[in-house]
C-alpha cells in the first residue's frame, strides 16, 4: 500500500510542476500591463513605474521570475492581491470554507436523493418509477445550472417568497467567522437569534442548483451498478435463503453496488468546482468560484495565478485520495496497478 | 485483389449502417432526440424564413412585453420581448445557429486533435506517450470551465475564442479514449498481420487501427457536443462568450439577469432552448452508446 501511495505521488510531481508552469505563464499571456492596471486611473510616473517593476520582480528574465515564484510557493507565499492588497493565500483560505460548505451540502443533497432514486429505479426496472427517475435524471444531467438557479429564484424567492435571493446570511446578522463555515459558526459560536435559520435558508437554493448534476449522475450510476449486482449469484442465494427484500437490497446488493458509485462521487469534484463558479456567480455566494471570476475580470494577476494553482492542487489531492480508497475497497484494482 | 477487397468493404459498411440503425431505433428516446435535433438543424438553416422579426431589431413601443398567453401579450411577439424590445422567439431561432455551430466546431477540433494525439501516444508509447499524457493530466487538473474562462480572458472575449478554449479543455477525453483503444487494438492479430505484411506506421495508425477505435469516440463526440453547447452558453452567461447583441442563448441569459423578477419570461425561454437541445443530444448520445458499444450498454 505504501509503495502504491509513493508511486502515485511520484506520478503527481511532474503534473504539479506542469500546473505551476501553466498558471505562471497564463498570467503573463493575459493582455494588459499589470503595473498600469495596479495604478488604475491615476497612472504612474516613469520613475515610479520602474520602481514597481523592480518591486514585483517584473524586470528580471522570465525564467528567474518563475524560479522566484516557485521559491515563494514553497514558502507558502503566492503574492498579494492587486485589488485588496491581501496575501492571496490568506484570501483563499478565508473564502474557501464558503465553497466547501456549499459543495459538501450539494453532495449530501445529491447522495440523499440520488442514491434512493437509483435503487428504486433498479428494483422497479422497466416500470413507471424507473422511467420517471431516468428521464428526470437525464434532464438534471443536461441542466444549464446558470439558468436553473435564476429559475428557482423566480419560483421560490419571487412567487413564493420563501428563500432569499443571494448571499450567505441575512445582513441583519454579523457573524464573526470562527471556522468559516456559516452553519457551524451560527449554531455553536453565535448567540444571535435566528442566525442559523437564516444561514440554512440562504443555503437551500444554491445547494439544489449545485447538487442537481451530481444527483443525476449518482442516480444513473447507482441504477446501473444495482442492476449489475442484482443479477449476481450471491443475490440469488440471499433470495433463496429467504432473506427479507430489505436486507437483500439494503445490505447485500447495495454494499457491492456502492463501489462504482463512490468513485463517481469522488470524480465529481472537478465538475463541482466548475459548477461552483456558476452557482456562486448566480447567488453572489462569497466563495472561491466567484472570487476567481471577479479576479479574472479585474485582471488581478496574483489572485488568478494563485487561485488556479490552489484549485488544481486540491483537485489533484482529492483525486489521489479517491484513487487510493478505490484501491482499498477493490483489491482487483490494487493488484493490477 | 484490391478491387475485391473494396467491394466487400462497401457491402459490409452498408450492412453495418443498417444494423446500427436497427439497434438505434429500439431506443425510443434516442429517436425522439434525433427528431428534435433534425428539427433544430432545419430551424437554424432556415432561420430568416421562420423568424417573424430580425433578432436585433428593437421595437421602441414594446419593451418587456409578456408572451402571448399572458396579459398584455400579443401574437406579434409570441414569446414576448426583452428589455430593449427585441422579439425573444426570433432571437432564440437565430440563436440555434450559434449553438449548433459551437457544437460542430468544438467537437471537430477536439476530435481531430484528440485522435491525432491519442494515436501518437498509443502507437509510439515511450516518451511520446509520457509527454502527451502528462500534458493531458495537467489540463484535466483544472476545472474545465475555469480553464476555459482564463483562456478566453487571454485570447479575448469572442465566440470564436470561446470555442477554441472549450475545444482545448475537451480534447484530453478524446486523447485518453483513443490511446486506450489503440493500445488494446495494437495487440490484436490483424495488426500483427498488417505489420508483417509491411504496412507502414502512418497507414497502420490511420487505416488499420483507427476505424476499429471509432465506436467509443463517436459516443464521446455526441456527449461532448452537448457539453460544448452548455459551456459556450456558460461563458456567454459569464460575459466572455458571444458579445451582445449576438442572439446567443447564454448571452441572452446574461443580458436578462437583472429582469428575472420583473419579467421572468426573458430569461425562461432561452434557457429552455438550451435545456431541450442538450437533452435531445444526450438522448442521441445514449442511443449511440447502446447501438455502437454493447460493452458500455446500461442494462
Amino acid at each position: 500500500m505504501l509503495r502504491l501511495i509513493l508511486k502515485k505521488l511520484g506520478l503527481l510531481i511532474p503534473t504539479f510542476v506542469g500546473v505551476t508552469l501553466t498558471s505562471f505563464f497564463f498570467i503573463r499571456l493575459l493582455p494588459g500591463d499589470p503595473i498600469l492596471l495596479l495604478a488604475g486611473e491615476r497612472g504612474v510616473s516613469p520613475e515610479r513605474y520602474q520602481e514597481l517593476m523592480v518591486q514585483f520582480g517584473y524586470d528580471k528574465p522570465i525564467f528567474v521570475q518563475y524560479l522566484n515564484f516557485l521559491i515563494d510557493l514553497f514558502h507558502g507565499d503566492l503574492g498579494v492581491s492587486f485589488s485588496t492588497k491581501q496575501p492571496v493565500v490568506q484570501e483563499f483560505f478565508t473564502l474557501f470554507p464558503a465553497t466547501v460548505e456549499l459543495g459538501v451540502c450539494a453532495i449530501i443533497f445529491a447522495v440523499a436523493f440520488g442514491l434512493p432514486a437509483g435503487i428504486f429505479a433498479a428494483i422497479r426496472r422497466g416500470k413507471a418509477v424507473d422511467h420517471t427517475v431516468m428521464s428526470t435524471a437525464l434532464v438534471g444531467y443536461s441542466m444549464p445550472i446558470f439558468w436553473w438557479g435564476p429559475m428557482l429564484i423566480i419560483i421560490f424567492s419571487g412567487f413564493l417568497g420563501l428563500t432569499p435571493v443571494s448571499g450567505r446570511i441575512s445582513n441583519m446578522f454579523w457573524i464573526e467567522p470562527t471556522t468559516g463555515f456559516m452553519l457551524i459558526d451560527t449554531l455553536f459560536y453565535s448567540d444571535e437569534q435566528g442566525a442559523f435559520l437564516s444561514a440554512v435558508q440562504h443555503l437551500i437554493l444554491p445547494t439544489i442548483v449545485l447538487g442537481t448534476i451530481p444527483l443525476a449522475v449518482i442516480a444513473r450510476q447507482t441504477r446501473s451498478a444495482m442492476l449489475e449486482v442484482l443479477d449476481e449469484d450471491f443475490v440469488r442465494t440471499a433470495r433463496a435463503k429467504g432473506l427479507s427484500p430489505f436486507r437483500i437490497i439494503g445490505i447485500h446488493a447495495l454494499r457491492n453496488a456502492l463501489i462504482p458509485v463512490v468513485t463517481v462521487i469522488g470524480l465529481q469534484i472537478g465538475v463541482l468546482f466548475a459548477g461552483a463558479i456558476l452557482t456562486e456567480t448566480v447567488f453572489s455566494w462569497p466563495g472561491i468560484g466567484k472570487w476567481m471570476v471577479d479576479s479574472i475580470f479585474r485582471r488581478d494577476y496574483p489572485v488568478v495565478q494563485g487561485g488556479l494553482l490552489m484549485i488544481a492542487a486540491i483537485i489533484m489531492i482529492v483525486n489521489l485520495i479517491v484513487d487510493l480508497t478505490y484501491g482499498l475497497v477493490n483489491p482487483k484494482i490494487r493488484h493490477t496497478e | 485483389m484490391s478491387d475485391v477487397s473494396t467491394e466487400v468493404k462497401a457491402d459490409t459498411q452498408l450492412d453495418l449502417l443498417v444494423n446500427f440503425w436497427r439497434h438505434f431505433r429500439t431506443n425510443k428516446g434516442a429517436v425522439y432526440g434525433l427528431y428534435f435535433f433534425v428539427a433544430l438543424v432545419f430551424v437554424a438553416i432556415f432561420a430568416p424564413l421562420i423568424a417573424q422579426h430580425s433578432p436585433i431589431e428593437q421595437y421602441r413601443d414594446a419593451f418587456q412585453q409578456p408572451p402571448v398567453w399572458m396579459d398584455g401579450g400579443s401574437w406579434k411577439f409570441i414569446l414576448g420581448t426583452d428589455a430593449v424590445g427585441r422579439d425573444i422567439l426570433s432571437r432564440i431561432i437565430y440563436g440555434s445557429r450559434y449553438s449548433l455551430f459551437v457544437g460542430v466546431i468544438v467537437v471537430s477540433i477536439a476530435l481531430i486533435a484528440g485522435i491525432f494525439l491519442g494515436l501518437l501516444a498509443g502507437t509510439f508509447r515511450g516518451w511520446v506517450d509520457t509527454v502527451i499524457m502528462r500534458i493531458m493530466d495537467i489540463i484535466l487538473s483544472f476545472p474545465s470551465l475555469l480553464l476555459a474562462l482564463v483562456l478566453v480572458a487571454i485570447l479575448g472575449p469572442t465566440l470564436v475564442n470561446a470555442m477554441i478554449a472549450i475545444a482545448i479543455v475537451q480534447q484530453p477525453y478524446y486523447v485518453r479514449l483513443t490511446r486506450a483503444s489503440v493500445m488494446s487494438e495494437m495487440s490484436r492479430e490483424y495488426v500483427m498481420a498488417a505489420r508483417v505484411s509491411g504496412v507502414r506506421t502512418p497507414r497502420l495508425m490511420f487505416k488499420t487501427v483507427l476505424p476499429n477505435c471509432m465506436a467509443p469516440l463517436i459516443v464521446q463526440a455526441a456527449l461532448s457536443f452537448s457539453t460544448a453547447i452548455l459551456d459556450a452558453a456558460a461563458l456567454g452567461f459569464l460575459g466572455v462568450g458571444a458579445q451582445p447583441p449576438t442572439p446567443e442563448w447564454g448571452t441572452m441569459l446574461a443580458e436578462s439577469r437583472e429582469f428575472i423578477l420583473s419579467s421572468p419570461w426573458i430569461m425562461a425561454f432561452p434557457g429552455l432552448a438550451i435545456l431541450s437541445t442538450v437533452v435531445a443530444i444526450n438522448l442521441i448520445g445514449d442511443g449511440l452508446r447502446d447501438a455502437l458499444d454493447p460493452k458500455l450498454k446500461r442494462s
